[in-house]
């Protein structure tokens, strides 16, 4: 008996896998031989579960937003775009599976992703490897595009096929840092990070900058991303007489850690990065989260002409989940590998060049792409950084009835060096 | 050091929460000498059951009314999967070699976290947890959550039924007959099945206990939060001595409280500047969990572990 249930469930499995790798393997000979369309495949990679799956969710329907939209109006004559996601679950590891998996996919031309900088680092250098054009609308730690020395002034751009429509935390930091200065009038600050690539260098640039200004920082702490218990620490910043927090972390560590400080008594706002830009960030910190203050890449959405269409496309595709704080650059990211096929084809008589080359020709003409885009204009400058470096603060705050990230502050950083 | 208190307060609370959680670990390990690692899961269960019974009741309805039907709710769902568990997976392996259950633990475990996260609605995320709004009770050097006001009540009283039920009942007699010798047990008449169900059925009970007070006191449920607490509470039960329901306690809360005192102080010691805060909390801890079975291999108030671990 049970050799038999053992053999059948065998059988099952193989029937299905074989299924499944009949359904992956796309049948080439229709398209080659119609000569009217190439299909060009747009990967995707973010954390599509988990606790930063508001996110990546964001990034991912933006992204499909662009392909849509690159179909319904033609926009590079002769191919057809397709979106194929990748879920990351925001491990640096799953990543780098999911580089490999695209890599493997010929019909794969660009790749937009992925959320988390340490993800990105994973899979700069197998993307480079295969010649595959990667662009980032949310890694923003400075040594993806500038090296590891980039503090140091010997710039060096490590990988000639990641480029990213998000700012850096070189900016972000000393941004927040200015304004919680100058503008607050806060002098005294307690840095907490969580140890992560993101997480560590955004504190790191935040801190070096505010200390040039002549603030203090009067307790620097390490968190566990994925503890809730935060009391111990709480209670220390409250003992420290600190005017505010710095978090370099994300929302899902970043809204407890606040909340908690606020209720070991300490009624200081919590100031953080572009990670803790989401409206998770306020639900999960409840009333806590009032005063808290965010940075975040690029001008509010909502004030910017490009942007309104994009809003309008969104809401109009009826997608479940909102655009969240990378929605805007992701579509960007896509609509530049869309951007760098379409001057790919056209270099090349309307037709996709064979073979690896294409891939080659795409990274290429990645680095000259220049649009007027959902979050202003976009562009690549030598290191593969974007080109427009504006930046804004949100506070939370009452607005409509309820709690949420108001802008407060929109600008380009151009002040500290 | 003037916030000492406060941090003593953090690690008592914290340490009572691992506590509770750890009692579920300690029964079944003193009567199938099992290390069920699903335990974190059926915790993060009762968590969920509480809060679809607190989604389930109308809206407005004030969290005091609404606690009794979130603890009722909470403890029937990791009951029933704590038992579940047993009948299903462990006790068909009960007699076979001793590591098939443990890996069929791990596997549980994970199938329950993948379960929640994809069937129960928005679990791919945390979800938010009613709390007790309110300022802090102050008591002068020190203050707490309302919220904590559960914990702080709940733990003791669970941890005084235990010891009573254990002690004073016939089920209870028989649990420790079970416990010290199961083959004589059985001779004596005792159902030892019965038992065992009764053992996952109270550690589940005490886990539902300690996920509202983990709800109350972080405001949120994830189908994640199983894995660390479960992982803590496992430490809190060998320091204790693993098999005796005290030492589970005493453990928990000499676990929370090294936590937060390393969090606070060590980084005050001269030369250890860089070795303190939040980042080293957890290698403390474990620093003197060695320390502890070094010096005490049976743990804090282990007994005799002797013949058949």
């Amino acid at each position: 008996m049970r050799h038999r249930s053992l053999l059948i469930l065998t059988t099952g499995v193989t029937v299905g896998a074989l299924t499944l790798s009949a359904c992956g393997s796309r049948d080439e000979g229709d398209k080659s031989g119609g000569d009217e369309t190439t299909t060009v495949t747009i990967g995707l990679d973010a954390p599509l579960t988990g606790d930063l799956s508001a996110l990546g969710l964001g990034i991912k329907n933006s992204a499909d937003l662009a392909v849509k939209t690159a179909n319904k109006n033609k926009e590079v004559k002769g191919v057809k775009f397709e979106l194929t996601s990748l879920d990351d679950v925001a491990q640096a590891s799953q990543g780098q599976t999911n580089a490999t998996k695209l890599v493997g996919n010929k019909e794969v031309m660009g790749v937009v992703g992925p959320l988390n900088s340490d993800v990105g680092q994973s899979m700069q250098k197998v993307f480079a490897d295969a010649n595959l054009v990667q662009v980032s609308p949310a890694n923003t730690n400075p040594a993806l595009t500038q090296g590891e020395k980039w503090q140091d002034d010997q710039k060096a751009r490590p990988f000639k096929t990641y480029f990213r429509t998000s700012t850096t935390d070189a900016i972000q930091g000393p941004y927040a840092a200015h304004y919680m200065f100058k503008e607050k009038k806060l002098k005294k600050v307690f840095v907490i990070d969580d140890k992560k690539t993101y997480g560590a260098g955004l504190a790191g640039t935040f801190a070096e900058e505010f200390k040039k200004l002549g603030g203090k920082v009067v307790g620097t702490e390490h968190i566990n991303p994925e503890d809730k218990d935060f009391s111990a620490v709480a209670t220390k910043v409250k003992a420290a007489n600190a005017d505010f927090v710095y978090a370099g972390m994300e929302y899902p560590a970043g809204a407890p850690l606040a909340a908690q400080i606020k209720k070991a008594g300490a009624k200081i706002p919590t100031v953080g990065g572009d990670a803790l830009f989401s409206p998770e960030y306020v639900k999960l910190a409840k009333a806590n989260a009032a005063g808290d203050i965010a940075s975040s890449v690029g001008a509010p959405l909502e004030t910017l002409d490009t942007a309104k269409k994009f809003m309008s496309g969104y809401k109009a595709e009826g997608y479940k989940e909102g655009y969240d704080a990378y929605g805007g650059y992701a579509y960007d990211s896509t609509w530049a590998i869309i951007q760098a096929v379409k001057a790919v084809v056209e270099k090349n008589d309307g037709k996709l060049p064979e073979g690896d080359d294409a891939r080659k020709q795409i990274t290429e003409a990645m680095q000259d792409i220049k649009f007027s885009g959902v979050t202003g204009e976009v562009g690549f400058d030598e290191f593969g950084d974007t080109t427009n470096k504006q930046l804004s603060l949100y506070e939370v705050k009452k607005k409509d009835g309820k709690l949420q990230h108001v802008p407060v502050k929109s600008g380009e950083f151009e002040g500290g060096q | 050091m003037n916030d000492l208190p406060q941090q003593l307060a953090n690690g008592l609370l914290l340490g009572a929460l691992y506590g509770l959680i750890a009692i579920g670990y300690t029964m079944v390990y003193g009567i199938v000498q099992l290390i069920n690692f699903a335990h974190g899961e059926i915790f993060m269960i009762g968590g969920f059951g509480a809060l679809t019974a607190f989604l389930w009741l109308p809206e407005g309805t004030s969290l005091a009314l609404a606690l009794p039907l979130m603890i009722l709710f909470a403890v029937v769902c990791s009951v029933l999967v704590g038992v579940g568990a047993e009948r299903f997976a462990y006790r068909p392996l009960r007699g076979g070699p001793r590591l098939a259950p443990l890996i069929t633990a791990i596997g549980l475990s994970i199938a329950l976290q993948q379960a929640i996260w994809a069937w129960y609605p928005d679990a791919t995320k945390s979800r938010t947890f009613p709390e007790f709004t309110g300022p802090r009770l102050d008591f002068g050097a020190f203050s707490i959550e309302r919220g904590d006001l559960f914990l702080l009540i709940a733990a003791p009283v669970c941890m005084i039924a235990l010891g009573l039920f254990v002690s004073k009942t016939r089920s209870g007699r028989a649990m420790q007959a079970t416990s010290q010798d199961p083959d004589t047990a059985k001779l004596m008449g005792i159902n030892t099945d019965r038992i065992i169900v009764m053992a996952f059925a109270i550690g589940a009970a005490f886990a539902a206990i300690a996920a509202i007070a983990h709800g109350l006191r972080y405001g949120e449920v994830n189908f994640k939060m199983g894995f660390i607490a479960g992982l803590k509470a496992f430490t809190a039960a060998v320091l204790g001595g693993i098999g005796n329901i005290y030492g589970a306690m005493i453990g928990g809360v000499v676990l929370g409280l090294a936590e937060s005192m390393a969090t606070a102080y060590i980084e005050n010691v001269p030369g250890f500047a860089s070795f303190g805060g939040g980042a080293w909390k957890d290698v403390w801890a474990f620093v003197l969990l060695i320390l502890v079975l070094l010096l005490r291999p049976q743990g804090l108030l282990g007994e005799r572990v002797a013949d058949r671990a």
